[in-house]
């Protein structure tokens, strides 16, 4: 169980808003976040993984304290090791599609069956540039699961892709994540992109 | 400070600093027999003084240009902020690496006052090729300068060449 209270100021054209979220994510479980846009639904999600620190707040992962502001407690992102899927790819342009996943991982059959769910063993040796945007974005998300993440956080994960490809990937990512007991959170704006696959929503909106 | 000071101020306080007199130089001199001043090592030191700048101007440039996410991402991945700079950071702004070395060992080359000050003019020690052009128009031997300045235009000249030919055609200088 992970459970999120926390309290984010938030830079807006008029002013300030407060991202102020209190929210509990149970084990194996898939999360939608939706909200509008500006609403700070990545900042929730890098808040989680430890890239952004808010003002206040507290996020505890089964017994483990991640992060509890009145303790001056804030664990790395590399301690918490959460599975990261970034709206932007966040792909590294000096490496080819293979050597993201080995900079990943060192274990092969894994990456091997990656790259099948992807349907990327064809582009094993394309550096980003020559991936179109929905082969980009495929590799975000298999280079964020490379890692075997007990909870992965995904931003706007299928937005690139179409909808036979969206279903396929949906399919294979959902066996990996019942195989691996993954916690999933994912943001999406399409109402209907995620319908049936999530078992919770979240709406962010900020105050 | 070194970028904007006159190379001669900049030889004159490095002298002052380097003097085994005082200060830093005498503390040298005295406990590890090391002479700064109208040597080569010296000359060595006070270049990269003035030159360290024109490297690490442009290459904080070019990693303040990289995506923030590129390190966030190495970061989620489980890797140090030294793995990141080694093996995601470093290979991204190669070009803007091997350009401003380039350039900055071109500069260095190049350089008149701070050598001048540090180094003097001993032949066969400090006597760098700028300094010989000088020495050679001072007492008219202009075959010399032009034998010394020729040598110094084809190594500059070949430096920005291979600067292109590094960067693939794709070279932007490390000062835009």
């Amino acid at each position: 169980m992970i459970t999120v209270d926390i309290e984010k100021k938030l830079k807006a054209y008029r002013g300030q808003q407060v991202l102020k979220i209190t929210a509990e994510f149970a084990d194996r479980s898939i999360t939608k976040i939706y909200g509008p846009s500006g609403a700070g639904k990545t900042t929730f999600l890098k808040i989680i993984a430890g890239l952004i620190d808010p003002e206040k707040g507290k996020i505890t992962v089964d017994d483990t304290v991640w992060l509890d502001t009145d303790s001056k407690i804030s664990l790395s992102p590399q301690k918490r090791k959460v599975g990261f899927v970034f709206q932007n790819y966040a792909l590294f342009p000096n490496m080819t599609v293979k050597q993201h996943l080995e900079y990943a991982t060192d274990n092969t059959p894994w990456i091997n069956r990656l790259l099948a769910i992807g349907k990327l063993e064809t582009f094993t040796e394309h550096k980003p540039e020559y991936l179109s945007g929905g082969q980009q974005q495929r590799l975000s998300i298999l280079r964020a699961m490379a890692i075997k993440p007990k909870l992965l956080l995904m931003d706007e994960p299928f937005s690139a892709l179409d909808p036979k490809m969206k279903s396929e990937i949906i399919t294979g990512l959902k066996s990996l994540w019942d195989e691996l007991g993954t916690t999933v959170a994912i943001v999406s704006h399409n109402p209907q992109e995620l319908e049936g696959l999530t078992a919770q929503e979240i709406e962010i909106d900020p105050v | 400070m070194p970028l904007v000071l006159p190379p001669s101020v900049l030889g004159f306080y490095l002298l002052m600093a380097f003097s085994p007199r005082q200060g830093i130089g005498q503390w040298l001199h005295n406990t590890f027999d090391i002479q700064l001043v109208f040597s080569f090592k010296g000359l060595i030191l006070a270049s990269i003084i003035y030159s360290m700048p024109f490297m690490i101007g442009p290459i904080k440039s070019a990693l303040q240009q990289l995506p923030l996410s590129l390190s966030q991402a190495s970061y989620t991945l489980g890797k140090s902020e030294r793995q990141t700079f080694i093996r995601v950071l470093l290979p991204n702004i190669r070009a803007s690496v091997l350009t401003a070395a380039i350039l900055t060992f071109a500069h260095t080359l190049g350089e008149f006052g701070v050598v001048l000050m540090i180094g003097g003019n001993i032949p066969g020690v400090t006597r760098v090729a700028s300094i010989a052009v000088y020495n050679s128009v001072e007492i008219m031997d202009y075959h010399a300068a032009n034998i010394y300045s020729l040598i110094l235009f084809c190594i500059t000249f070949a430096m920005v060449i291979s600067v292109f030919v590094f960067n693939k055609y794709k070279a932007k200088s490390p000062l835009e």
